[in-house]
């Protein structure tokens, strides 16, 4: 495999959220960039999701052990918040992942987000949104609660940030 | 720069987030209702998690690695306000504290967005979009119960009055107060202060609590320099208890 900064992202797709398994770290927007030098040493960026999510150093050697599986050695694993993560930064693919597992992809906004918008996240069971937000605090601290009035289900989002 | 200029501020910041983040975390398996059991726990992983941010730019400045400083000095080396420390009491007491704080602390964090200081204008970019959570997990519940039953709004009524002083502490201006403003890197605490007032009156007015003149209060201060109640030193042995006994494990 030639060292390009494609190549490295597309081998870093097979890395996916321990608590979200169908969604991978570049389409969660957290891998947020490679660079190869002219020596072959390859540098991969990365940021959190939140500051205090638990999960980041996991994943950070999720992402070392994988590049070693390639037999990409020379290697470096940066994490800062150079890039802030913010949730606009999930791909259209990782929307409709988090969507195909049950959870409501974040909403996107423009510039400045209002939390209004938590009031009526569309239900990804049946779309409505009839729903109400029942506490912005989840099992995890990316997802938020909430109950949908249509299908009487309770329902968890991917919170806007 | 002066660079202790910055290590002040930082430790302000990182200290007032580790304290109440472990203050939030003792309401884990003791909520009211679970939702509020998972709100305090989630609240206090986050404010760990942003301590740690700010220990971590106190490094690339030279001090300690973020556990050391997190796990080894005393009482009397803390930067905290002394309103972070006080116990949780009951729910009313650490929902006051949450909504005095957060509501200062969100102000902190979009102002510093702006300094002039990249490092921390970076972390708190993204800090604050965390902490708006917070600040809307306070700002409902304060509008939700201070205007519901008799008993809700004098418990809430007796421990805003008892916070105010302690929350007044928070506003205690840095011996560098001038410096960083002059140099952009923070707005000072007076802006602060002004602005935080005019957040909680907001909330505060639709609700049947009564805020006092804060003219007529006299504000806890001393937490900034060391300054503690009898509260922070049990904390914090609390705290550095697994620490103290192996510095080396991983839990």
């Amino acid at each position: 495999m030639e060292l390009t900064k494609e190549n490295i992202l597309a081998l870093l797709e097979e890395v996916k959220d321990p608590e979200i398994p169908v969604l991978s770290l570049v389409d969660l927007g957290v891998i947020t960039g490679a660079e190869i030098s002219d020596q072959g040493h390859v540098t991969v960026n990365m940021t959190p999701t939140f500051a205090g999510c638990p999960a980041m150093d996991y994943m950070k050697k999720d992402v070392e052990r994988t590049l070693e599986k390639h037999g990409i050695t020379d290697h470096t694993v940066i994490m800062s918040f150079d890039k802030p993560w913010d949730s606009n930064k999930i791909s259209e693919k990782g929307r409709k992942h988090l969507k195909e597992f049950g959870l409501a992809p974040p909403p996107k906004y423009d510039l400045i987000l209002d939390l209004d918008i938590l009031e009526h996240v569309k239900c990804p069971y049946c779309d409505s949104e009839n729903t109400d937000m029942r506490t912005p605090f989840g099992p995890t601290l990316c997802r938020s609660m909430h109950y949908c009035n249509d299908c009487r289900q309770m329902f968890e989002q991917f919170k806007p940030l | 720069m002066n660079e202790l200029a910055i290590k002040d501020l930082l430790y302000k910041l990182a200290d007032d987030q580790l304290i109440l983040g472990h203050r939030n975390s003792e309401w884990t398996g003791f909520g009211p209702i679970l939702e509020e059991d998972i709100a305090f726990s989630s609240m206090a992983q986050d404010k760990i998690g942003h301590s740690l941010a700010f220990y971590t730019l106190l490094q690339e400045l030279g001090e300690a690695d973020p556990d050391t400083v997190a796990f080894t000095r005393n009482s009397n080396q803390f930067h905290n306000s002394q309103l972070v420390e006080l116990p949780n009491g009951e729910y009313d007491f650490s929902l006051i504290r949450h909504f005095l704080y957060d509501n200062a602390e969100i102000i902190r964090f979009e102002m510093l967005s702006q300094s002039s200081y990249e490092p921390i204008a970076k972390v708190a970019t993204k800090l604050k979009g965390e902490v708006k959570y917070h600040v809307l997990h306070a700002n409902t519940w304060i509008k939700k119960l201070g205007s519901s039953t008799e008993e809700a709004i004098l418990r809430l009524q007796t421990s805003l009055n008892e916070a105010l002083p302690y929350a007044l502490g928070m506003f205690e201006p840095s011996k560098y107060e001038q410096e960083l403003i002059e140099a952009a890197v923070y707005a000072g605490e007076e802006a602060v202060k002004a602005e935080w007032l005019k957040r909680i009156q907001a909330v505060i007015e639709k609700t049947d609590l009564k805020l006092t003149d804060l003219a007529t209060i006299e504000p806890k201060l001393g937490g900034r320099y060391g300054e503690h109640t009898e509260h922070l030193q049990p904390l914090l042995d609390e705290m550095a208890e697994v620490f103290k006994i192996d510095p080396t494990a991983e839990w």
